[in-house]
């Protein structure tokens, strides 16, 4: 099975390869300047004007003042000149680690894709090519021009970044940039009011991500988060603090950005129960029902059925006790089966949670959700003096109701993710993996599996039902059909899509999986049929996720031996400094 | 049985020997297995179980080490029963390897050995969550330890590769590393040098022997002649789960039954050692 794959992903390459080259060829000995002149090209045709009418893809219509679509291809075509320097010429240094000819090649096919769809979009949107102006063509062309010269250059072998030294402040300065860049990258994206130019801001970013991870680029930025850890983790911290005060007080981003948290927090919990112990759980959704159902009940809202109104922490931590005594009872006697029999007895506990919520009405149960119609107007949260549900002014900008949620889901957050790192390098963590390896050469470690199960699942039920007890709040109502069994598909898709067993991974997979809908209203018609294409992409091309764990890490780098002293090295280090 | 009693007498060693397994016996339904097999393994001795395949060799193991209830008969390790749970076994003292390699192929090699640890630590979620004194004492001794067994077995390079990336005799080095993790009395190993070519088989003996100097009792199951009358002092050859001869190598590999059970046998045997 693997040598037929093994041959078949060789006779891919070489099919690859002769593709670019049988292009390349007749242009390989001048190459390098049609490359440079078409970045060139590519970069003026930005400043001219693209369509004839103003009214298409923001304003692209006035010459000398390029509208947001043509600062991307700027960007591009300045990725572009910076790429062919490297190539030759003043940066050739650079281009010792960078594969500069790889880069080239992908941002000429990307550019020359996005001006195809631009012009076809422009044509379409305002009835006609007649509308398409010059500056779009000679863009056009420089973007093939760039494709063709990129063709006739030769991929250099390069050296692994993993033995780049450069100064530590270097170092430090890239993290710092590239967060900023994440930082007002996605204020702008999230600005972004017309579909159609989110989508292809989408493109956008696809195409420089996919030249600079080819280039090697993201390799070394990896390289360079792990040894500086603690900066990359307080940039983050810097970046989520200061994101509210970027959005000027409007709260639809905000909005958006709360479900993102919420939907985080939950993936995660689920991630140790997937990630780490490897148990497929299908019905996770209940646990964050379990705990947004006791926020309800414990509200002062008029139709909350509970009397007794506990501070809102205490509510919380009854709510992720009730989950994880909820996994417990699922837990228990399920847990003696194993792969596809306990993700059928997971999908049916999702669904008789759901329902026995809709039925707890008064009329065939104990009146505790109200059925149905669940329970509506929940207050906003107060916590001290503090209310949730008025705006505050912070050095003259206006946070609004979402950006307070935002701050405590934040805090939430913190917490999930400390939880989920101490425990994954720890004794438990290590026999988490173990179970999911080989459940049966870990019993006979002497690892106490089936109370390791039982943890993961009452412990990610546990975070599961903090974050639904301020969900409750956050959404004013809990009604029975939030929690349906495609929610808990929607998790395990963000899970699976960033990366099992990550963090970051699973942050930027819910991130997708919750911002995609709400920006492109195509997207949230077919989002079933597009995250399903997705995820089979996924599968064939990088079954390990966006972010691949560590372990993962280390199975592409098959024999490399450098980069096993350096994870050891960074051991090291943490040891030392857990010992001071 | 009379074996057994035959040879009890004759031990160096006094006292009450690490493992005593008494009528051992393991039925399939209609299939019996294993047929009342008794063994006893004293303090610092090899002792060697052959046999041709589908002899019971694993079907006994898996006895042994609580994988499989036996239908009837008991272990005793050290004097106390063990019951057939696998963790109580391990923590009880007696750890293995398996025949088909079980390593944890996602995991390194430290982290491999480090579960062994697992039993022998005891930090719950809590102090693992806030890092106290005790959870940061047992990850230091714990990775200590991994790297001491890793050194021990010759893989102290190798310390942060994937178990399933490892070449297949550091694969079996590695579970035997993973199974000292976990400070056993007894070693149980199953095929260890499956697989392996002269010089590995060598290296295999020989680490044998250090583990054996070290303190602990081993029993070996193998198919490699040569390599377990060197290594062994006592062998049992086992024959469709019964215990055909018990001995000294040398008693053994004179004894014309072993030899008519592996070679005048059903030629059908021969054909699955091929395989």
């Amino acid at each position: 099975m693997s040598i037929d794959t093994d041959i078949e992903e060789a006779h891919d390459d070489t099919e690859r390869v002769s593709l670019w080259d049988r292009v390349g060829r007749p242009v390989a000995p001048f190459a390098w300047p049609l490359t440079l002149a078409g970045a060139v090209v590519l970069g003026a045709g930005c400043f001219l004007s693209w369509s004839y009418t103003s009214d298409v893809l923001g304003d692209l219509s006035i010459d000398f003042y390029p509208g947001a679509v043509q600062i991307l291809m700027i960007i591009t075509a300045v990725l572009a000149v910076l790429f062919a320097l490297m190539y030759r010429g003043p940066l050739s240094h650079l281009g010792e680690w960078l594969s500069s000819a790889t880069a080239l090649r992908t941002l000429g096919l990307g550019s020359t894709i996005f001006m195809a769809l631009v012009i076809a979009l422009i044509a379409i949107q305002s009835g006609g090519l007649v509308n398409v102006m010059p500056g779009a063509w000679v863009s056009f062309a420089g973007a093939v021009i760039l494709l063709i010269g990129s063709a006739g250059l030769t991929p250099r072998a390069h050296r692994d970044p993993l033995h780049a030294s450069l100064p530590s402040w270097v170092e430090i300065l890239t993290i710092v940039v590239l967060l900023a860049i994440v930082l007002f990258g996605v204020a702008y994206v999230l600005g972004i009011d017309d579909g159609t130019v989110f989508s292809l801001v989408v493109l956008f970013v696809g195409i420089v991500c996919l030249a600079l991870a080819r280039a090697g680029f993201f390799t070394w930025v990896g390289v360079i988060a792990q040894t500086h850890r603690r900066v990359l983790m307080l940039g983050a911290v810097a970046v989520a603090l200061l994101f509210p005060f970027t959005q000027g007080g409007s709260d639809a981003n905000m909005s958006i950005a709360t479900q993102v948290l919420i939907f985080a927090a939950t993936a995660l919990g689920l991630n140790i129960v997937v990630g780490l112990a490897g148990l497929l759980d299908l019905g996770y959704i209940a646990f964050l029902g379990a705990g947004a159902y006791v926020g309800a009940t414990m509200s002062y809202s008029t139709f909350a059925t509970i009397g007794w109104k506990p501070p809102f922490l205490v509510v919380m931590l009854i709510g992720g006790c009730v989950s994880a005594t909820l996994g417990l009872i699922i837990g228990s006697p399920t847990l003696r089966v194993s792969g596809d029999y306990l993700a059928i007895v997971t999908l049916a506990f999702g669904e008789i949670f759901r329902l026995s919520m809709g039925n707890l009405d008064g009329q065939d149960g104990p009146k505790l959700t109200n059925g149905p119609n669940g329970i509506p107007a929940i207050p906003d949260l107060e916590i001290g003096s503090f209310n949730f549900g008025e705006t505050h002014d912070v050095l003259g900008i206006t946070l609004g109701r979402f950006a307070n949620y935002y701050f405590a889901l934040l805090v939430l957050l913190a917490f999930v993710i400390t939880v989920f790192t101490r425990l994954n390098n720890s004794r438990i963590g290590r026999g988490w993996i173990a179970i999911r390896e080989d459940e049966k050469a870990a019993e006979a470690m002497g690892v106490n599996t089936f109370a390791l199960k039982l943890f993961a699942f009452a412990g990610g039920a546990f975070l599961a039902g903090l974050a639904g007890t301020i969900k409750a709040h956050h959404d004013v109502s809990v009604t029975p059909d939030q929690f349906i069994f495609l929610e808990s598909a929607f998790l395990l898709a963000a899970v699976v899509l960033g990366g099992m067993g990550t963090v970051a991974g699973v942050l930027i997979g819910a991130t997708i999986l919750k911002l995609l809908p709400e920006k492109l209203r195509f997207v949230a018609d077919y989002r079933l049929l597009i995250f399903g294409l997705l995820l089979v992409v996924m599968m064939r091309f990088r079954p390990e996720g966006i972010i691949a764990s560590k372990r993962r890490q280390l199975e592409f780098h098959e024999a490399d031996e450098e980069l096993a002293t350096r994870i050891e090295e960074v051991h090291l280090v943490e040891e030392q400094e857990a010992k001071a | 049985m009379t074996a057994v009693d035959e040879i009890t007498p004759s031990d160096r060693t006094a006292g009450t020997p690490v493992l005593e397994a008494t009528g051992v016996t393991m039925r399939f339904g209609g299939l019996t297995a294993v047929n009342d097999v008794a063994m006893s393994v004293q303090e610092g001795e090899i002792v060697g179980l052959i046999g041709p395949n589908g002899a019971g060799k694993t079907t006994f193991f898996n006895c042994l080490t609580g994988m499989y209830k036996p239908t009837e008969g008991r272990v005793r390790l050290l004097g106390t029963d063990l019951p057939p749970k696998p963790r109580a076994v391990v923590n009880a003292g007696m750890a293995r390897t398996f025949q088909n390699i079980r390593l944890f192929g996602n995991m390194t090699a430290l982290e491999n050995v480090m579960v062994g640890r697992y039993c022998r630590t005891s930090s719950m979620a809590l102090t693992s969550i806030l890092r106290g004194p005790k959870f940061r004492r047992e990850e230091r001794e714990s990775r200590e330890r991994g790297q001491e067994l890793l050194d021990f077995v010759g893989l102290g390079r190798s310390t942060e590769h994937l178990a399933r990336n490892m070449p297949y005799g550091d694969q079996r080095r590695l579970e035997i590393a993973r199974a000292l993790a976990t400070d056993p009395k007894l070693l149980l190993l199953d095929e260890p040098t499956a697989g392996m070519n002269p010089r590995e088989t060598q290296q295999a003996s020989d680490l044998i022997f250090r583990i054996r100097d070290s303190g602990l009792a081993v029993v070996v199951i193998e198919h490699d002649m040569r390599f377990i009358f060197n290594l062994c002092d006592r062998v049992l050859c086992l024959v469709r789960g019964e215990v055909l001869v018990e001995g000294t190598p040398h008693e053994v590999q004179s004894d014309p039954r072993v030899i008519e059970a592996y070679i005048g046998g059903a030629a059908d045997d021969e054909e699955d050692e091929q395989e």
